[in-house]
């Protein structure tokens, strides 16, 4: 098995709306892979299509060596899915949660708790085995989804936005859990996020989907490293012309890339440092006033401004309205 | 298909389990039955001097008709444990392993029994309590239960694929009511046949909720007509099979709006 996942010109159509229109990658088996796109980019439809809950409108697919389309048995039994919904039963036990999924899999008798036991110990919530799911924190029913996932020693792991409404410490934990088990448990695992940060920290590889196709690909480094030099954020305030804001920095020696939205101006220039000097007199010269400024080195979010023409932020609205 | 039957068991225990530590549904559930019971049964009481009704007290009459109707209803409201999974995501977990699908309408359908039982028990005490007599004794009780589960397993299926089409609580919900109070109106569960009008005697002899009534009622008189009973046991069971393969059919339309 030379990829443990294959897309190819996955398209789907839901009457009208278009939400995949010929999306398609490879994944190396043992690998982090983060498709990374705004809500309603099409991420969540690309699960439950590797996932055998929905068919493509046209295109294949392989997960694990098995086609999604033809062999839907095998691939399940090859794979573990933690939904973006918690997909645990609230009025069970975390156990008991947990034995389910080890019996569906044909897990038997003292096999089946070993494993079980093992999990709730790798996962921390030994002690709460015996409660109700309903009782657990937020943070702890996500690690019960996750550690669901894991039961039958799966070789392709799908996590559909681990950490969507988990707090930052959660979170972090969360991020921790996920990278020690593509370090140990020799695992195929596609993370689908719209935290551009969680793409950045836990991804080997990942695409950018947007309006349900492929903007780019590469690990975190390569695509942040398409973008030479830093970007310089200027915040105007709320009195000041944008338009002549514009008209300055774009006049700068050394400003490419000058984006405007709302009342922030973005630009790359070599060396953020040394250009907001200039930028600032400049904005002084067309008496422009200015609330703040900030230099960042390149970031996915930049990445993503880049390839799709609106930042991250403007997409997640968008996709909200 | 050698999944069915391992996986029927482990879905029905967590169905089971999750039922126990919800006791307060049953007793909700048995809320309907004892108004039926106790106001019906009071209300309706010189009903039985009608001709059709034969020589016994009303509530000898009623009480098999109100565990009927109990069944109907409660297991009318099964696919609602469905959409709850829908909502919470476990439908989704479920149908991408390799759980088997006709397992997940068995285990709906068990779960029902099992509730069924307890309910038709209760109802069958307070009917007693009230002063029914049923000279079939336990013999004709354990009939009555399999008529009811079967009607029940019948019921559950319609309402578990139904709950796969629409996916939403409101409309099962309307759906449910819109079956089961008609169907319950055109049985004789609280009039006799022959006291009907005549079309809802004709509508009647097709109608499942009918033929559980009248196996349930009969088997619990002093002499079973059995060969009537044994009849109308096999309709429900094969009502059953057919609603239950049927409702296994609407993963597919549930999976087709992913």
């Amino acid at each position: 098995m030379t990829h443990a996942i294959t897309a190819v010109d996955l398209v789907k159509k839901y009457g009208d709306v278009t939400a995949l229109n010929g999306l398609s990658f490879t994944v190396p088996p043992g690998t982090v892979f983060g498709l990374l796109g705004p809500n309603g980019a099409g991420k969540s439809t690309t699960i439950r299509i590797l996932t055998t809950l929905s068919r493509p409108t046209s295109g294949s697919a392989t997960v694990a060596g098995f086609d999604v389309r033809s062999r839907p048995d095998e691939v399940r039994r090859a794979i573990g899915v933690v939904t973006q919904r918690s997909g645990t039963d609230p009025v069970a036990t975390g156990r008991e949660n947990l034995l389910l999924v080890a019996h569906v899999h044909g897990m038997r008798g003292r096999a089946a708790k070993a494993r079980v036991d093992e999990l709730l110990a790798l996962f921390d919530l030994t002690g709460a085995a015996n409660r109700l799911a309903k009782h657990y924190s937020g943070g702890m029913q996500r690690k019960l989804d996750v550690a669901m996932g894991l039961v039958h020693r799966p070789s392709v792991l799908f996590l559909d936005e681990p950490t969507t409404g988990l707090d930052p410490q959660a979170r972090s934990e969360m991020w921790a859990e996920i990278a020690r088990l593509a370090r140990h448990e020799r695992l195929t695992i596609l993370l689908t996020t719209h935290y551009l940060e969680e793409a950045d920290h836990l991804a080997d590889h990942l695409v950018i989907v947007d309006r349900g196709r492929l903007v780019a690909q590469g690990t975190p480094d390569e695509l942040k490293s398409e973008l030479r030099g830093d970007a310089v954020v200027i915040d105007l305030s709320p009195d000041a012309s944008v338009d002549r804001a514009r008209l300055a920095i774009e006049g700068l020696a050394g400003a490419r890339e000058v984006t405007v939205s709302g009342r922030t101006i973005r630009t790359r220039v070599d060396h953020g440092a040394s250009a907001v000097p200039a930028a600032l007199a400049a904005l002084e010269r067309s008496s422009v006033a200015v609330a703040a400024v900030t230099v960042a080195r390149p970031a996915l979010d930049d990445v993503y401004l880049r390839h799709t023409g609106r930042t991250f932020t403007a997409a997640e609205e968008v996709a909200a309205r | 298909m050698t999944t069915l039957v391992p996986h029927s068991g482990y879905l029905t225990r967590r169905m089971v389990m999750a039922a126990l530590r919800q006791p307060a549904f049953v007793a909700i559930s048995l809320v309907q039955p004892m108004i039926w019971l106790l106001l019906f049964g009071q209300l309706f009481k010189r009903v039985v001097e009608l001709p059709g009704f034969g020589t016994g007290a009303y509530i000898d009459f009623l009480t098999p008709g109100v565990v009927i109707m109990t069944v109907l209803f409660s297991s009318g409201w099964a696919g609602m444990s469905f959409i709850d999974d829908m909502d919470r995501g476990v439908m989704d977990r479920m149908l991408s392993s390799p759980v088997s699908r006709g397992a997940m309408m068995v285990a709906s359908t068990l779960n029902q029994a099992v509730s069924i039982v307890v309910q038709s028990v209760i109802v069958v005490l307070v009917g007693l309590l009230l002063g029914a007599e049923f000279p079939g004794g336990v013999p004709g009780v354990l009939v009555m239960l399999v008529a009811a589960t079967l009607l029940g397993a019948s019921f559950a299926s319609l309402s578990n694929g139904m709950a796969l089409v629409v996916r939403t609580s409101e409309a099962l919900i309307g759906f449910s009511t819109m079956l089961t109070l008609p169907l319950s109106f055109l049985s004789s569960a609280m009039m006799a046949r022959e006291a009907a009008p005549d079309w809802i005697q004709t509508v009647s002899s097709f109608n499942p909720v009918d033929w559980a009534v009248v196996a349930a009622r009969e088997a619990l008189s002093a002499d079973p007509a059995w060969g009537g009973v044994f009849a109308r046991l096999g309709g429900l069971l094969a009502v059953a099979v057919a609603t239950g393969l049927v409702a296994t059919r609407a993963f597919r339309s549930y999976q087709r709006s992913l």
